[in-house]
């Protein structure tokens, strides 16, 4: 065609996140926080495991939340009133977290010392996985009701992930989830991952999830 | 929706070289995705064509390649490319080793346009 011409672009457009990510990472590794980047569905159970999460280490290990949602403040609310510093991120409409505002976040937590960083990230199973935070650990949440086909549904989240918590194991007897169907699917996956069941309602499994961040907490730290 | 953000971000980098380059219509745009995105490049347009109504992008069209997934092996330095299934199952070809570091795969890269 007469007159069109070819211009070179040559950008990168998820750049100016990859190296936000990897700034906050090396910055916090310079504090000593370790920064854990928490997803799930909606509904799974996030926000009741970092409140058995802060019990669980109280006297051992500081912890600030920073909480994402697309709207609505009830979840650093509840958090705080638990007696942990928290903000609030409104991401307006956006699915997942980025570097960027996961800076604002931190920024926004004025206390500092902490341990444990724990970002509540936008309950969504498929864009949170492709967004860098800045995190050391990712760890992700499937509960029984949502069902054991999930890993087939949404690969990339179950690769990116350190540990995978199977939340609301109080209700398997009323539900036909195959936790074996389920342990076999994500470790095709992603063989290194760490499985552990628990029930935040009735606290059962959640010492051993508690055992494994102290773990990795005092390994960071190091 | 991150297809939104995303699409936002491709179209102001090609306005910015549009008006760089003094161009008074885009034509296409090429890009390379890496096949760890799960955006479908039906939709990709969809948004693009929503966005860009009154700019001089519109109607442009989005010419996408999609780029190989590549592991560098921790152990042996050796690259080797991998499937998007097996990506949190890595062996390396050349040793066996399971540890690899992502090269590439998850790039958004706007190569090119072509405008008038």
């Amino acid at each position: 065609m007469a007159g069109v011409k070819l211009i070179e672009v040559k950008e990168e457009i998820m750049a100016d996140n990859a190296k936000q990510a990897e700034t906050i990472r090396v910055e916090l590794h310079g504090e000593k926080t370790m920064l854990l980047n928490l997803m799930s569905s909606p509904g799974s159970g996030k926000t009741s495991l970092i409140l058995r999460t802060m019990e669980g280490l109280k006297g051992s290990f500081n912890l600030g939340v920073i909480e994402a949602d697309i709207d609505s403040t009830v979840d650093a609310e509840k958090v705080v009133a638990a007696g942990a510093p928290a903000v609030q991120l409104k991401t307006g409409g956006f699915c997942h977290l980025d570097a960027t505002m996961v800076r604002q976040g931190l920024d926004a937590l004025t206390e500092k010392n902490f341990d444990l960083i724990i970002i509540e990230n936008v309950g969504n199973l498929v864009c949170p996985a492709e967004f860098d935070t800045g995190a050391h650990k990712n760890v992700m949440i499937l509960s029984v009701p949502e069902g054991d086909d999930k890993p087939l549904k949404y690969p990339l989240m179950f690769s990116v992930c350190d540990l995978l918590l199977i939340n609301k194991t109080d209700y398997l007897a009323l539900s036909d989830f195959d936790i074996n169907a389920l342990r076999k699917r994500v470790l095709v996956l992603n063989p290194k991952i760490v499985i552990l069941e628990i029930s935040c309602k009735t606290g059962a499994g959640i010492d051993a999830w508690i055992d494994w961040l102290k773990k990795e907490i005092e390994d960071f730290k190091k | 929706m991150h297809e939104m953000p995303i699409t936002e971000s491709i179209l102001n980098i090609v306005l910015k070289h549009a008006v760089m380059n003094k161009a008074s219509k885009v034509m296409a745009v090429h890009l390379q995705i890496g096949r760890l995105s799960d955006l479908e490049d039906e939709w990709l347009q969809r948004y693009f064509d929503y966005l860009s109504k009154g700019t001089i992008a519109e109607g442009a069209k989005l010419e996408i390649e999609r780029m190989p997934i590549v592991v560098r092996c921790d152990a042996c330095s050796t690259s080797y490319e991998a499937q998007v299934d097996k990506i949190g199952n890595l062996v390396c070809p050349s040793c066996g080793a399971e540890n690899g570091t992502l090269v590439s795969g998850r790039e958004y890269y706007i190569k090119s346009m072509e405008v008038q």
